[in-house]
């Protein structure tokens, strides 16, 4: 019984907020600002969003998030399966050295080379555009990492010697024996990559300046610059942009959940 | 002729040979990540290492100014703010989230508990949200006026309202309850997976013996999950270093000393001051300080395994 009284609180408290966001964003500020403050939807939803889409540039973010994130994990995906498939069965030299050395760079701290980054960006005249946040997102230690370890013991060395000896070249090896074995490590990549892509804030605040270009993350934060805070509308926004993953989620929770604990534990 | 052409293509299949072929198969394939790393990933970082060497505004001339940039960074008490602002977040939002992580995934892991997956799904929801979302939710939750969520709250249980977003404790406290909420759910959903490795005979024998509740946590889960707590107090550590997101929603553009975290000190010096170099130098120390907590962790953790 005192099992079930812990799990309900922690349970409680982890879905208040969504609720609680979903009560402001559907009442009118007077209602959130008194005392006690409302506590059940109103009926301002449609009236609170509005606002938000006048105030920023909502579906044009929601889009460029979901293009970069897509796009970046798309990316992702065929790079770290591709070293990861090198790493695993093909021989060359210096092969264990340059994967350890792959694996040292995940010790290091995003941020330190934030400033050059920044530069290199504005060399190129990537600010504003949606490769500032795709190039370098396609750079995942973690990600050949996990694909090598799954290569290695999911595709038998046996089909992979048999294809060659048909005379398949490596690239066909690989899309067409180790692509298909690892589509549940795919799984678990995409949600890890799409996650981080999506909700990264740091790296498009520097370089995406312009307002068309924001990502979700950044143009939320448009929402709370205004001298008069429309509780109300910044809860409509922040909830109407957390619908999507919430309805995604609830679809893939058990891949989710067994895809999270599979790649922490492991590492 | 026809010799001649033989003999040239048989010494063009010597020096492809299946070796050589496999090899720079194997380079090509994994030289995206390489030459991607290399102009996005060390440039950037050695270039760091240089500037911060330098005074730089991102415009004129680099001028070579030696250590003064890192004598000024740790002469400034600001900087020992946000340095001892992260420290203290890290410890108020990470320690809480393993104990009460341990506590939650043991319950979860309990054969008699129904409805499992509603629960689980429950506590894992924080983490598939947007963190600037969260943040903001949390900024209005820990509103400073009367009417504000957390000072109702608190008031239900007869305490004064909190000026949580100005006061030295509250906004600690604020982000790091943002943080706890956040991360809570899926550090128990690790702590779960790691409980399922444990064989259930250790259980079935303590039982046996009379263990009690607390008993079997401590001389039994705790011992086994060990490996994963380090892990989690790994990640957490680093994730709680570069602490970014929330405070600057939280505190917003004043960058109020309150809650200014390294990262955050780090992002004013560079993009509000533009003072590149003392930037850099920030960088610097705090890949000097995650590399120190690395290896601690990294020792203890090899210690223990033995």
């Amino acid at each position: 019984m005192f099992i079930y009284l812990i799990l309900a609180a922690a349970a409680i408290l982890s879905i208040f907020p969504f609720y609680w966001m979903f009560v402001m964003a559907s009442n009118h500020n007077s209602a959130i600002n008194s005392l006690p403050p409302a506590f059940i939807p109103g009926a301002e939803l449609v009236t609170n969003f509005k606002n938000v889409i006048n105030t920023i540039e909502f579906f044009g973010a929601m889009w460029n998030s979901l293009l970069v994130s897509t796009i970046t994990t798309i990316g992702v995906l065929f790079l770290c399966s591709l070293a990861g498939y090198a790493f695993a069965k093909l021989r060359f030299k210096g092969r264990n050295f340059l994967f350890f050395a792959i694996l040292v760079t995940m010790m290091i701290p995003p941020q330190l080379g934030l400033i050059p980054q920044y530069i290199i960006i504005t060399k190129l005249d990537w600010l504003n555009d949606m490769k500032a946040i795709i190039f370098p997102g396609l750079i995942d230690a973690f990600g050949i990492f996990w694909m090598r370890q799954y290569i290695s013991s999911n595709v038998p060395d046996e089909l992979v010697d048999a294809a060659k000896i048909d005379g398949c070249s490596h690239f066909r090896v690989y899309w067409n024996i180790a692509v298909p074995v690892v589509i549940p490590a795919f799984a678990t990549l995409a949600i890890i990559r799409f996650m981080y892509i999506w909700n990264d804030f740091l790296w498009p605040l520097v370089v995406l300046r312009e307002e068309s270009s924001y990502t979700i993350q950044v143009a939320l934060r448009g929402l709370i610059d205004n001298y008069v805070r429309d509780n109300g509308m910044i809860m409509s926004g922040t909830f109407w942009a957390t619908v999507p993953l919430i309805i995604i989620f609830l679809l893939l929770n058990k891949l989710f959940i067994s895809s999270l604990t599979e790649g922490a534990v492991k590492s | 002729m026809l010799e001649q052409i033989k003999s040239q293509t048989q010494k063009r299949r010597k020096f492809w040979n299946e070796e050589r072929k496999e090899a720079f198969s194997g380079y090509l394939y994994i030289s995206p990540f390489f030459i991607l790393f290399a102009v996005f990933g060390l440039f950037p970082i050695l270039f760091s290492f240089y500037l911060g060497f330098h005074k730089w505004n991102g415009l004129g001339e680099m001028e070579y100014v030696g250590l003064q940039n890192f004598k000024w960074i740790l002469t400034d008490p600001i900087f020992w703010k946000s340095l001892s602002n992260t420290l203290i977040m890290w410890v108020l939002g990470t320690l809480p989230q393993i104990i009460v992580g341990i506590v939650l995934a043991y319950a979860l892991n309990s054969a008699i508990i129904k409805m499992k997956g509603l629960f689980r799904v429950s506590i894992f929801m924080p983490y598939v949200t947007s963190t600037v979302a969260v943040a903001i939710v949390f900024g209005v939750m820990f509103n400073s006026q009367e009417f504000g969520l957390m000072n109702v709250i608190i008031g239900w249980f007869g305490m004064d309202p909190m000026s949580w977003s100005t006061s030295e404790w509250g906004v600690k406290v604020a982000i790091s309850t943002m943080v706890f909420w956040r991360w809570v759910g899926y550090n128990t959903i690790i702590y779960l997976a790691g409980l399922q490795g444990i064989p259930k005979e250790l259980y079935e024998a303590s039982v046996i013996d009379g263990a009690s509740v607390r008993q079997k946590i401590q001389f039994i889960t705790i011992p086994m999950l060990r490996p994963i707590i380090i892990l989690t107090v790994f990640t957490s550590t680093i994730g709680a270093l570069q602490l970014f997101t929330e405070p600057l929603i939280y505190i917003g553009r004043s960058y109020r000393e309150e809650g200014i975290t390294v990262v955050l000190y780090l992002y004013r010096e560079a993009f509000a001051n533009l003072a590149f170099g003392p930037a850099s130098a920030t960088a610097i120390i705090l890949f000097i300080i995650i590399i120190v907590l690395s290896s601690i962790n990294v020792f203890i953790t090899n210690r223990i395994g033995r």
